[in-house]
């Protein structure tokens, strides 16, 4: 939605790359442009066009469970938000009849003249991100999808529960439109699937299946869910907790299991068949078969490797490295998301900015030299004007219109005092809503405006910068929350939450009167940033700035830069991480825009983005010695550490020589010891983790276990490996090392929490017994080695949480500022996140993540300035008594004392200001207010919640 | 005829119009680059405009 509105992004969309040529810096791209045979200009988005247009098509966006036209635009909130003529499927185009659409649109915007254009366009890089394609229909067939109409797919699933979706929510199997009452999900459906050449694990279908389980169980809690899996990989942070409260709080049931087939069973629904680790056949009855289909390579990916040159892993999806995981075979172009191997959300929008980062260290020569500044319109002054407001309220398609009666709350407020226009509107947020909105404000010269539609959180910025471009100052909006409030907590009362939304539009109406225009502000920026940790993560960080030309100091607390990677010796894809070590060392060392303090540890950090002073203690004894650092940015990086677990599966772990940790072994295997490779050894994962002694996945342990007994078959084919593990978390590409430890011999056992292997040690050897579920029995053996892989723990958190003010989640580790759309930012606005402070993850996460918050960090440093938000405490200084209670109790220290004529007296620092309020509310004189939440307006709204006969209501 | 535009230094090509893509031109856009987001279908969006909410905050996709 943003990228529609930025003058620096040209969206060209309906458009194919036909060719690319030339070097880094100066890249030549050929593109054609499809005809949407219906002009941008003029389409108003009205949707005339699609109702009267007479073939129906099958709704892709949809996934095909409904119909569409050929004139259609996917969803109302698409941008561009201009519907379009499927030319495949249109009358006119294919056969020259029809053009109903023609005389129907008002605007006059279908235009079949149009023909595809061709067009070059000059760019310093290139950033492919094509995304994800669909796996192979074979690999569906076997589950009877496409010969059963109630076998669908996660997308398709995700479709049926989704408001927008062909049942506007509603869980129904499509055979005969009847609720589900059993529900099945398969996983590893086109993943680690060698039957469609798919090796590799798709790393997202597992919380994906989860989080589809549980929405539909709040749909439906009656409806009783399984799901069939190999292993759960839900590795990412925080992602075992929802499996956990997936099983105990919503009862969904997880079978460990491979599904052999799914048939019809005529009147029962479908019969699923499936088999068991202990050789078992069983079969079940569902009503619904949900396959949990993994992300293929893109459909075009051969396509765009010709086009530009790239080169392709053998599974199609981009080929990179380990040490440098964005930048393909050709210089220049780096890639982002699915397309560099199957993701999640989060690290897709990681990567996004980290490529963004490589893109702007490679052409900061061009920087600024290119871009559009976006003008608005002289701010009206209304200090003098009475009230003018405008009411929209909004639909959210059925969201909030399903529940509402909306259009009556639209009525509610005809008559109120200073209410000139209201309306209601499908979706507020969308681009035309936008245009309607300005249109009004100028036909009725409104100088409030009340949107009763989201929650602020969402939307408001959005509407705030339409009131900018419709020249009103962007404070004089008050949002009211129609839909958290309203429409989905009294979901099953539409006529109270009707009555609600009126009460609370009153409300905002009342508040609206009394609003302000707040000045915008800005502070300027220190160009530089201080780095908190300087192993691999803080180091690439510090490289990406510097690429960018700015300049960082880095603070080590031991005496050498490498932090845990000085531990580490190689990894699964056979990469040297000395190597790579020395290296990105030798850079940060020669770089004259980086300053490394070793030995050295932040003291105090005080000031607010843009404008940090921090001091950092260097040496110890006598020898230390204090420096204070101006710096505009903070990028933590302060790492972790192998977890010492005391207890190790429920037990006290017992002394012994011959129990080591995985990363022990791998110093081990790499070393030079004739005989370090053992003759057996039994690997234990989450060995302390996952609800044994840490509560968390570390993510990268399987892979290490995985990478580790390739190297011990390596170096002696005749040990005997054994892995016992709980689920096996080699995602993503890892998964082809998994299968090859398994072809070599390497035997994998799962156990549970409830069933733990136990572990006795003598002084001379030690045993392992374990319940081998295939067997059926008890084993016990004695190993040469027992290998633990214990997980990682976070280091000093908790005191630099409260340095820097920012929060670290339940297990210790620093919590980002949004874990979907902002991994690598922290609340505190100047303060970024990256490597193993943020979570425990593999190498090359931990390298894409560092240069993210390069690029995130290098974003004040290149505007130079930062914009404080409007909404921000003031004190006045009369009625201030200086007891400096607002400064102790700011959790931002953003209240300092001053002294006016020498009285104390407490004043905001702006920038530093959150707007919480806390401030205001304790003052005891009421010195403190909140620009845009002042006593005056909350009270208008607390006395217009009971005014509904009052004046300023109805009539 | 292949329309050539005024040659436009500082400039970036995004080729895909999903989250990811979006999010790169978004974050080169702050960078100081002129960003061309290339998109084969009608509206840029990617799968993520498929997704009902997101876990773990149910956060409306859009």
């Amino acid at each position: 939605m943003e990228a529609g509105r930025s003058p620096n992004i040209e969206i060209l969309s309906n458009a194919d790359l036909l060719g690319l040529e030339g070097k880094p810096g100066d890249f030549t791209a050929k593109l054609r442009l499809r005809p949407r045979y219906i002009d941008a200009d003029k389409c108003t988005a009205c949707g005339l066009c699609t109702k009267y247009c007479p073939k129906h098509l099958t709704d892709s966006y949809n996934e095909g469970l409904d119909i569409t036209r050929p004139i259609h635009i996917d969803y109302p909130q698409a941008v561009p938000a201009t519907y379009f003529i499927d030319p495949s499927a249109c009358m006119h185009i294919q056969h020259g009849t029809c053009k109903i659409c023609v005389p129907v649109c008002r605007s006059r915007a279908i235009d079949f003249s149009q023909k595809p254009t061709e067009r070059e366009i000059s760019v310093g890089a290139v950033i492919v991100a094509p995304g994800f394609g669909r796996v192979p229909d074979e690999a569906l067939e076997k589950y009877s999808y496409g010969k059963h109409p109630d076998v669908v797919t996660s997308l398709e699933f995700e479709r049926l529960l989704n408001p927008s979706g062909p049942f506007q929510g509603e869980v129904r199997c499509l055979s005969d439109k009847r609720h589900p009452r059993k529900i099945a999900f398969i996983q590893c459906v086109g993943s680690r699937d060698l039957g469609c050449d798919n090796g590799y694990c798709s790393s997202v279908c597992c919380m994906y299946a989860i989080k589809e389980a549980m929405v539909a169980k709040e749909h439906d809690p009656d409806c009783e869910i399984t799901i069939y899996y190999m292993d759960l990989r839900t590795q990412g942070k925080d992602f075992d907790a929802a499996r956990t409260r997936a099983e105990e709080q919503f009862g969904i049931r997880f079978v460990r299991s491979r599904v052999a087939e799914v048939v019809d069973w005529g009147e029962n629904g479908l019969k699923l068949t499936y088999s068991t680790l202990d050789g078992g056949h069983h079969f079940e009855q569902f009503d619904m078969v949900v396959l949990s289909v993994g992300l293929d390579a893109p459909a075009d990916a051969k396509k765009i490797a010709d086009m530009t040159g790239i080169e392709l892993n053998s599974f199609d999806f981009a080929s990179t490295s380990t040490f440098a995981p964005l930048e393909t075979t050709v210089k220049g172009i780096t890639v982002a998301g699915a397309f560099q191997g199957p993701k999640d959300i989060p690290e897709s929008v990681t990567q996004s900015s980290a490529a963004a980062a490589l893109a702007s260290g490679l052409i900061k020569a061009q920087r600024n030299k290119g871009i559009v500044v976006k003008d608005y319109p002289e701010e009206v002054d209304i200090a003098d004007e009475e009230p003018r407001i405008g009411v929209f309220v909004c639909h959210c398609g059925i969201n909030i219109g399903g529940v509402v009666d909306v259009p009556g709350v639209d009525q509610s407020v005809e008559g109120m005092e200073g209410v000139v226009y209201h309306t209601d509107s499908l979706y507020s947020c969308s681009q035309d809503a936008q245009e309607v909105l300005k249109e009004k404000i100028r036909e009725y010269k409104l100088n409030r405006v009340v949107i009763a539609a989201c929650s602020p959180r969402t939307h408001e910025p959005l509407f705030q910068e339409t009131l900018r471009d419709a020249g009103l100052n962007r404070c004089l909006i008050e949002m009211v929350n129609i839909r958290d409030q309203c429409s989905w907590v009294h979901a099953n009362e539409p006529d109270a939450a009707t009555e609600k939304s009126k009460d609370l539009v009153r409300m905002g109406v009342a508040k609206a009167r009394l609003l302000k225009p707040l000045p915008e502000q800005t502070v300027p920026v220190t160009k530089s940033a201080l780095v908190i940790g300087g192993g691999i993560a803080g180091m690439t960080a510090a490289l990406s700035l510097a690429e960018q030309g700015f300049s960082s100091v880095i603070v080590e607390r031991n005496a050498k830069l490498g932090g845990h990677l000085l531990d580490t010796r190689y990894t699964i894809t056979g990469g040297n991480t000395a190597d790579l070590l020395k290296d990105v060392t030798a850079r940060v060392k020669k770089n004259k825009l980086v300053t490394v303090l070793t030995g050295s540890e932040l003291v105090n950090t005080s000031g607010f983005v843009g404008n940090f002073t921090s001091v950092v203690k260097s040496g110890s004894g006598k020898k230390a010695r204090e420096q204070t650092i101006d710096h505009g940015v903070v990028i933590v990086a302060t790492g972790a550490r192998p977890h010492a677990p005391e207890k190790v599966l429920g037990r006290k772990l017992p002394a012994s020589k011959k129990i080591i940790t995985q990363l022990e072994l791998e110093q081990r295997l790499a070393g030079r010891a004739k005989n370090r490779a053992p003759g057996s050894v039994v690997m234990i994962q989450c060995a302390g983790s996952r609800g044994d002694d840490l509560n968390y996945c570390s993510k990268s342990c399987c892979i290490d276990a995985v990478k580790n007994a390739l190297k011990i078959k390596e170096i002696n084919p005749d040990s005997q490996v054994v892995i016992l593990y709980r689920d096996l978390r080699t995602y993503g590409f890892a998964e082809e090392y998994y299968r090859k430890a398994r072809e070599l011999g390497v035997i994998f056992v799962p156990y549970s929490l409830a069933d733990p292997p136990r572990l006795g040690a003598t002084s001379r050897k030690v045993e392992v017994t374990y319940d081998d579920p295939i067997l059926g029995e008890e084993v016990t053996i004695a190993p040469d080695l027992v290998v633990l892989s214990v997980g990682m723990v976070p280091e000093g958190t908790e005191e630099l949480s409260q340095m820097l003010k920012i929060p670290v989640n339940a297990d210790k580790f620093f919590l980002e500022a949004h874990v979907k759309l902002r991994p690598v930012e922290m609340p505190v606005s100047g303060v970024y996140l990256c490597g193993l402070a943020h979570s425990p993850k593999p190498l090359d996460e931990i390298i894409v993540q560092a240069q993210a918050a390069a690029a995130k960090a290098a974003m004040p440093l290149v505007k130079g300035e930062v914009a404080v938000e409007p909404i921000v405490s003031h004190v006045n200084e009369d009625a201030c008594i200086g007891c400096s209670l607002c400064a102790s109790l700011c959790p931002y220290q953003a209240i300092e004392m001053i002294k006016v004529d020498k009285k104390r007296k407490a004043r905001t620092i702006v920038a530093s200001c959150k707007a919480c309020g806390i401030c205001a509310s304790h003052c005891p004189t009421f010195a403190i207010s909140m620009g845009g939440f002042t006593n005056d307006q909350i009270q208008a709204q607390i006395d217009a919640f009971g005014a509904v006969d009052d004046a300023g209501a109805k009539e | 005829m292949a329309k050539k535009s005024a040659k436009r230094e500082g400039a970036v090509m995004v080729l895909g119009g999903g989250v990811a893509g979006v999010q790169a031109a978004l974050d080169l856009t702050e960078l100081g680059f002129y960003v061309y987001l290339v998109e084969k279908s009608a509206a840029i969006g990617g799968a993520m405009a498929q997704l009902d909410k997101t876990f773990p905050t149910n956060d409306c996709s859009l």
